[in-house]
């Protein structure tokens, strides 16, 4: 697909640590059409918020290309990054902690332009901060207020005009409504929806609620220790999931209704272990209930079981 | 039957110079023998100062009983002397708090830890050896190797932690264990193993637990009576079936459960309540959720809704289901937030 | 809702805190008054009258004329001690500033970038911080010569090490944050990102390190001058009058008491001060 927004090929992050080489994303490919949002999903550890990252270029990636409107980003000169940059940007986690407290509401928006440049007059730029306040429902009045005198859900539609402020074309969103309360949760997740609408943004969101991502997106991709376990689109995933880590993941997220009481659940053993140094085989393979002799040796190919369902499983053919 | 633990119009007010908090306004609810009470809410509700009155630990300076009573096993916790309450407390009454990473001791291993709960506690005279035997088939009762009792906090993983913290709570056997969002810290697989082990303990031995969370789904899973917590009130309370069921509800439990996304259906929009809640330093007269309610009227506004009952199925609203309507105020709370 | 209630800006609560704490506010009165008597000092008392000798009223006792009495050369004391207290207040604001904005730099330096440029800067400090602080000042006032500029120049030296060390740390905490990420993501150049976030959210301790090195740098500055490395007479600095009074302390006490109860006043007060508004900065610590 050449037309893609952003084509990532063999992604590679690895950190080096005193236990060893940590392989935080190993060997992840994808590509986001314009307009679509892919999600991530994966328990803490399984290196998404480091493909985040990696993607925006905000770590240096070990290996791999990341084709932005067909240009790879990894090998761009300082300046040529610096003019895309702007068009890539990126919602996080904490609404606490990614907002400077010494900066007010209206600086902590304009700040994106002042330093890419982008307006020259202090009207023009107090004339878009007001649009961008007003398009993601933050009140003007709150323009001199500072990040700790409001909430939580005020303040990530701050970070959210922040990222926006520039238009760009693509949006790593990194959890941003896990710190939220459920009813501002849905605020959130509804204004992102349309904007993303309105402004035409491409989103990689990444989350570790499944019903959030199957929500908002239109492909999905399971990771388990920095490797992609299984891609689908949305609905293929939650209706037939079909590696055993997805599986297992669909299986234990507990279900808001009356029957799931007493419901007996297959229950996954074991805990996430650190990808350092990781053996040969399926990453998966010490908790799978499936595993077998050849899982543990030579790699495990992601291959398409049927037309855009990709499974990294050797089961599954 | 008699309730284990009973707690009647209970207010509960943080006062420091600059303002007055009321967190916890008239709640009361009871708890039978080995039940699970759900208590459901938003960040800032109340739900953990509850917890905190029970066992008598809301912070000293601040935090402050107004009213009511909290009635255990036929003694009145908030009438007791502070050696009285520790005596119960960690003994009769267990607490398990949210983040495993900060709760135990960096310094001590966990075996030590365990058995220091029982030490505390010792009523029934165990020596060294017996105190030794019960740390490890604690250890083994929450699904640790005992051979693991000699290993620092350190060298466990988030969800091993949380193991620790259940089995240092449950060593004594308490009558009551009390559960703030013992999950939300850990991954979904993980909090599947621990929630179903905590059902599992519980049933074999006959404990009671308030579990504290604001994740409709882990309620689901795990409790018999549900009670629906909004700025200090409770203002749904009822069994499972009631809540999850079908009928008739308060109209801020329905926008709780119009804001999850669905697993199984594809709702192409979320129906959130919209605005924030109350600030609890300035609470609204009246009903306090009449400013995001969709049905809010000028009786709303001005009078404290009653509970209506109907077969323990208690709700506190002015109108039922029929007889109210989408008036013209409705989501004045947004507005007001836009200007 | 409607009534959104006023909500104290930052610096107000800070504040508010500081002022609900009875030692700093005790240390802030002191503070102000050795402030005002540095200001006016030549209002209080002519400068003339620190430097000129009368021989007739050599180490007279305190007494209406000569309120803290006068010294072996008839100076009047009250004068010596009123003007001193510019010269030690100087050297300690002075120096601490100094050192302050050299630590500011080298700290927030290594702190950000992390790295070979953390390695070299900390590998120097750690060859500065070997030799006790008051040695080395020494070793620079016999290196330079002893005036007032060269006193400073060796006090601020002294002090640096340590500075560096408490920036860097605290730089470290904040660059960790997420803000400094998102500012990353959106092509925020290092130096904007250390000058408008890293600084300003770690200036807590940092000031509250300098008043409390003020206090450090007075008391400095009046042992080098005790021992006679510091400022030379007939300049009034708070340690040299103490200097000069230890030949007469048995027969006249009060020579060493005044200056004396004036260096304790003034490091006192700034460490007060300093102490408030760690509480203050910081209501986490209290809480």
């Amino acid at each position: 697909m050449s037309n893609a927004l952003l084509e990532v090929r063999n992604l590679k992050k690895y950190f080096n640590t005193s236990a060893g080489l940590l392989h935080a994303v190993d060997d992840v490919s994808f590509s986001l059409q314009a307009g679509s949002t892919l999600g991530i999903v994966g328990e803490s550890g399984c290196g998404k918020s480091t493909l985040g990252s990696t993607v925006l270029f905000l770590n240096e990636p070990t290996g791999g290309e990341i084709l932005f409107h067909g240009d790879d980003i990894t090998k761009m000169k300082k300046r040529e990054f610096h003019r895309i940059r702007p068009r890539m940007q990126m919602i996080f986690q904490d609404p606490y902690s990614s907002l400077n407290g010494r900066m007010s509401v209206h600086q902590l928006i304009a700040e994106p332009l002042i330093v890419n440049k982008i307006c020259h007059s202090k009207q023009e730029i107090s004339q878009r901060v007001a649009q961008m306040m007003d398009t993601v429902g933050l009140a003007s009045r709150l323009a001199n207020a500072y990040p700790h005198e409001l909430d939580g859900g005020r303040r990530q539609r701050i970070g959210i005009a922040r990222a926006l402020i520039l238009e760009p074309e693509f949006v790593v969103c990194d959890e941003p409504v896990s710190a939220l309360d459920v009813s501002i949760q849905a605020q959130i997740l509804n204004l992102l929806m349309d904007l993303q609408d309105s402004m035409h943004l491409t989103y990689l969101f990444i989350t570790h609620d499944l019903s959030v991502v199957r929500h908002i997106s239109q492909e999905i991709m399971v990771m388990y220790l920095g490797q992609c376990m299984e891609k689908a689109p949305a609905d293929e995933l939650f209706t037939n999931p079909m590696h055993p880590y997805t599986q297992a993941l669909l299986a234990a997220i507990p279900v808001p209704s009356a029957d799931s009481r007493h419901k007996r659940r297959e229950l996954l053993q074991g805990e996430v272990s650190s990808p350092v140094n990781p053996k040969p085989g399926c990453r998966f393979a010490a908790r799978c209930p499936h595993v077998s002799a050849e899982c543990c040796s030579g790699s495990i190919p992601l291959t398409e079981v049927k037309p855009g369902h990709f499974v990294s499983c050797l089961h599954c053919r | 039957m008699n309730p284990v633990l009973e707690v009647k119009n209970l207010s509960v007010i943080y006062k420091t110079d600059m303002e007055t908090v009321y967190a916890v306004n008239d709640i009361s609810f009871s708890l039978e023998k080995g039940k699970t009470l759900g208590l459901v809410g938003e960040t800032g509700a109340g739900k953990t100062t509850t917890a905190l009155s029970i066992l008598g630990l809301l912070p000293e300076r601040t935090g402050q009983i107004t009213s009511g009573r909290i009635v255990f096993e036929d003694a009145v916790l908030n009438e007791l002397s502070r050696r009285e309450l520790e005596r119960i407390r960690g003994h009769r009454i267990s607490m398990i708090f949210q983040d495993p990473m900060t709760a135990l001791n960096p310094v001590l291993t966990v075996g030590d830890q365990i058995a220091e709960a029982l030490e505390l506690h010792n009523e029934e005279h165990l020596n060294k050896w017996a105190i030794e035997k019960k740390v490890e088939e604690t250890l083994e009762m929450v699904g640790i190797p005992k051979e693991r009792k000699n290993e620092y906090p350190h060298q466990f993983s988030g969800g091993m932690r949380q193991r620790v913290v259940i089995a240092i709570a449950l060593v004594c056997n308490p009558g009551l264990l009390i559960a703030d969002e013992p999950t939300t810290a850990l991954d979904v697989t993980i909090q599947a193993q621990i929630l179903t082990m905590i059902c599992d303990l519980q049933r074999k031995y006959g404990t009671s637990v308030i579990m504290i969370t604001h994740d409709l789904g882990v309620v689901a899973e795990t409790c018999d009576q549900v009670a629906i917590v909004y700025a200090g009130e409770i203002v749904e309370y009822g069994s499972l079936l009631d809540i999850f069921g079908g009928g008739s509800h308060h109209p801020y439990t329905e926008g709780l459960f119009g804001s999850i996304p669905s697993l199984t259906g594809h709702a192409k929009r979320l129906q959130p309540i919209e605005g924030l809640l109350p600030d609890p330093t300035d609470l609204p007269a009246g009903c306090k959720f009449s400013p995001r309610c969709k049905y809010c009227t000028q009786l709303c506004r001005q009078k404290q809704p009653p509970i209506r009952e109907q077969n323990g199925h208690q709700i506190r609203c002015h109108y039922t289901p029929d007889s109210r309507t989408i008036t013209a105020d409705a989501g004045t709370a947004r507005k007001e937030d836009l200007e | 809702m409607a009534k959104t209630k006023k909500k104290l800006s930052m610096n107000g609560e800070i504040w508010y805190r500081f002022r609900k704490n009875k030692a700093a506010m005790i240390g802030l009165v002191i503070l102000i008054f050795i402030l005002l008597i540095v200001i006016f000092a030549d209002l209080i008392v002519p400068y003339s009258k620190c430097i000129d000798q009368v021989g007739r009223d050599r180490l007279q006792r305190p007494s209406l004329k000569h309120f803290f009495g006068t010294d072996e050369l008839g100076r009047d004391l009250f004068a010596r001690v009123i003007h001193g207290s510019r010269y030690s207040l100087f050297i300690g604001v002075a120096t601490s500033l100094m050192a302050l904005v050299v630590g500011a730099v080298l700290g927030a330096s290594a702190g950000y970038f992390g790295g070979v440029v953390d390695n070299i800067i900390c590998r120097i400090i750690d060859v500065f911080i070997c030799v006790p602080p008051i040695l080395m000042s020494l070793a620079v006032v016999a290196a330079l010569g002893t005036n007032l500029k060269n006193l400073i120049i060796a006090i601020t030296i002294s002090c640096i090490p340590g500075n560096v060390r408490l920036v860097r740390s605290v730089v470290m905490t904040v660059s960790e944050q997420d803000y400094i990420r998102a500012a990353k993501s959106y092509g925020t150049s290092n130096f904007r990102i250390i000058l408008r976030y890293v600084l300003p959210n770690a200036m807590g301790p940092i000031i509250v390190n300098t008043t409390m090195s003020i206090s450090d740098m007075i008391l400095s500055a009046a042992g080098l001058s005790f021992i006679g490395m510091g400022i030379q007479p007939p300049a009034p600095e708070w340690g040299a009058l103490l200097s000069a009074a230890q030949k007469f302390m048995f027969k006249s006490p009060y020579l060493l008491f005044f200056p004396g109860i004036f260096i304790l006043l003034t490091s006192l007060a700034f460490n007060l001060v300093g102490d408030g508004l760690t509480d203050a900065l910081d209501p986490k610590l209290k809480d």
